[in-house]
């Protein structure tokens, strides 16, 4: 009964990570940049909609539609005005970009909510008590939603036109172009793909962690980075794994350890795995190109 | 014209001599006292409080004539200068109320940040210092030599000892046999008191059938959570800020825990309210003070307050009024305004009814044995429950 009612807790946990990493790996896939400002597009996604559940009094559906959608797009005017002007920069620049822009959008959220915020419960609290085992509502939607939001972009990314053209300038930019495809415009729908499950992340977050605070994305979006790199960043199948992983392993350290345990085993396990694997788990070694 | 510019003069500085002898006759006796306050800086709102208490403290003595010190009637001459949220200024007031107001004591500052480096100045200066407010164990001990300090007092107890009230509370009140504790582990404040429940539950011959913790910045419990729900206790403590404790009981109440949640002062903000709602109903905590305890003199303290300034006073402004009070109680018995006498008088305080509840002072430290009032959140209210003694 125990272990199933953690491993109920290691699903739920699992797929928020998951949903945040599949977002770093996909525009690490495609640009190879490592987009530092991941993590607070996630807490924008979880503001915007705590701010349209609690002023427009929309429901669930409708708030998590507007959180995306808007997320999306700010996703892709970030990409477009901040890392498309720095495509052809050394990479690092790029990267401290994305940490600029990530304090821009804390700090910006900061303005208008400097003390943490209570977040409407937008779904039934129902908890079905089946022979000790405690499953809420929640729980099921978190899971059920964000796996089948991983099976829609796998399907995505490997069996449509877009997605074919987002594998193609992952492992060629150059040649790409000269077939005709619009590399700025796949970018773009990467970005709006990456930032929107960051947001159904937020939103699915807050419903399940109902006080919010600018700050709430660095610590997750970290942890979703290191599921990615785990897993082989760049990888989509790779981040969905290193989600499931990083939240099984802190989860059943908890269960079975000290708690104080949790995060020196948590990192060392997931040095072993990089030392081992130093490419992630389904990461590929790649040559660099001289 | 230059004749009558000459006399005029000659007259206002007569009339002003005149005055400023005339101030100086009818002042007779006064005590100079300082309040090194933060009344700028991160904490603007502690420092407003403190003031406030100050300033209520004080007038209620000169109103009534002036405090009888050794058959004379003295005078307080309040001296409040602002620490600016910043430590080195804390350091220079300090110094400015000893050296060049000559103080016959220092209230402040609150913030244990800025009372431990003034501690220090208090110290070798050997001026009698009460700080209202800091809760941390460091302020009363040199740090060198790791005695308890001579001069340095607080009006409010120490972080350690709100683990002994709950850790009583729990037992005795709500009849718990086990316990369970949740705590960040990343910050003193809650370890210490998370450890010092623990031992103290455990030598009443209660059970802590859980003790698990998390990094500040977590919003996930659920894997500690039902470890503890595996435990089966009577009561889980939860001495954390009012921002996280929300999401820890609902959390806790969706994994089917029913039993009673315990905290310490840092509940203390209407925010955990705010936040928590309907899950935070019927739990308790330990702090300082509550404005709607019963005793005469709180009844008084809230009611001239409230008056005065339009608002029920917090945990700073009536411990400041203690501190005060102590203060007062400590002059009057020395007999004589002098600072070593004070000092040794403030050190021998054996009793005191405070707005806070009974202080005591044992000499060889500066820590108040003093009770703790259990608050319980009812419809949606801080409402007092008890006084846990120590």
């Amino acid at each position: 009964m125990y272990i199933i009612q953690q491993l109920i807790n290691v699903l739920q946990l699992g797929s928020v990570y998951a949903l945040i990493a599949l977002g770093y790996t996909m525009v690490y896939g495609i640009i190879r940049l490592i987009n530092f400002a991941h993590g607070d597009l996630f807490m924008v996604g979880a503001f915007i909609s705590f701010i349209v559940a609690t002023y427009l009094k929309l429901p669930f559906i409708p708030t998590l539609l507007i959180s995306m959608t808007a997320v999306a797009m700010l996703g892709v005017n970030i990409e477009r005005l901040a890392y498309r002007p720095l495509r052809q920069a050394p990479r690092m620049s790029a990267v401290i970009t994305a940490l600029g822009v990530g304090l821009f959008l804390e700090n910006l959220i900061l303005v208008f909510y400097p003390y943490p915020q209570s977040v409407p419960i937008l779904l039934p609290t129902i908890v079905w008590n089946l022979g000790g085992i405690s499953i809420s509502f929640l729980q099921v939607l978190i899971i059920g939603l964000s796996l089948f939001l991983m099976l829609i972009l796998d399907l995505i990314v490997r069996h449509t036109m877009v997605g074919m053209a987002m594998r193609a300038i992952s492992s060629n930019k150059t040649i790409v172009p000269l077939m005709g495809v619009s590399v700025d415009k796949i970018i773009s729908i990467t970005f709006a793909l990456g930032t929107g499950l960051a947001a159904v992340a937020g939103v699915m977050y807050s419903q399940a962690f109902p006080v919010i605070d600018p700050y709430i994305g660095i610590l997750i979006g970290w942890q979703a980075f290191i599921c990615a790199v785990v897993g082989g960043i760049g990888n989509i199948r790779g981040a969905m794994l290193g989600g499931f992983i990083l939240a099984a392993v802190q989860i059943m350290v908890v269960a079975f350890l000290p708690s104080t345990y949790r995060d020196f085993v948590t990192f060392t396990l997931l040095l072993v795995i990089l030392s081992f694997r130093p490419y992630g788990i389904l990461g590929k070694p790649s040559m660099e190109k001289v | 014209m230059r004749k009558t510019l000459v006399i005029s003069l000659v007259a206002m500085l007569t009339i002003m001599s005149m005055v400023l002898v005339g101030c100086k006759s009818s002042a007779g006796l006064t005590i100079p006292i300082g309040v090194n306050a933060e009344l700028t800086g991160d904490i603007p709102a502690v420092g407003a409080s403190c003031k406030n208490a100050a300033l209520m403290a004080v007038k209620e003595i000169n109103d009534a004539g002036g405090l009888d010190i050794g058959g004379k009637k003295y005078t307080i001459n309040l001296i409040i200068e602002d620490d600016g949220g910043k430590a080195d200024q804390s350091v220079s007031v300090t110094q400015k109320l000893i050296s060049q107001d000559s103080v016959v004591a220092v209230i402040g500052p609150n913030a244990s940040r800025y009372a431990l480096p003034a501690a220090a100045i208090a110290e070798s200066s050997k001026v009698l210092m009460i700080s209202p407010w800091s809760t941390n164990a460091q302020l009363t001990i040199d740090p060198k030599t790791r005695q308890p300090m001579k001069y340095v007092f607080r009006a409010c107890f120490t972080d350690s000892f709100q683990g002994q009230v709950v850790a009583k509370f729990a037992m005795n009140t709500l009849g718990a046999k086990k316990a369970a504790v949740l705590y960040d582990v990343a910050s003193d404040y809650n370890k210490g008191i998370a450890d010092v429940f623990k031992a103290t539950f455990e030598s009443l011959g209660g059970q802590v059938v859980g003790f698990e913790t998390y990094t500040t910045g977590d919003k996930d419990f659920s894997g500690q959570l039902t470890k503890i729900k595996q435990s089966n206790p009577n009561v889980i403590f939860l001495p954390n800020y009012y921002n996280e404790v929300p999401l820890q009981i609902q959390q806790a109440h969706r994994l089917g825990i029913t039993v009673p949640f315990l905290g310490s002062d840092s509940w203390g903000s209407q925010e955990l309210i705010k936040l928590g709602g309907k899950e935070v109903e019927g739990d308790y905590f330990s702090t300082h003070y509550a404005p709607d305890i019963a005793t005469p003199v709180a009844k008084k303290f809230v009611a001239a307050y409230t008056t005065a300034y339009g608002s029920v006073p917090d945990d700073v402004a009536a411990l400041t009024y203690d501190s005060f009070g102590l203060l007062f109680e400590a002059l009057k018995t020395a007999g004589k305004v002098d600072r070593q006498a004070v000092r040794d008088a403030m050190a021998g305080i054996a009793h005191y009814e405070g707005v806070t509840g009974n202080l005591q002072f044992k000499e060889g430290s500066g820590d108040p044995i003093k009770s703790a009032v259990i608050l319980q959140i009812k419809n949606g209210k801080f409402v007092y429950f008890a006084t846990a003694n120590p």
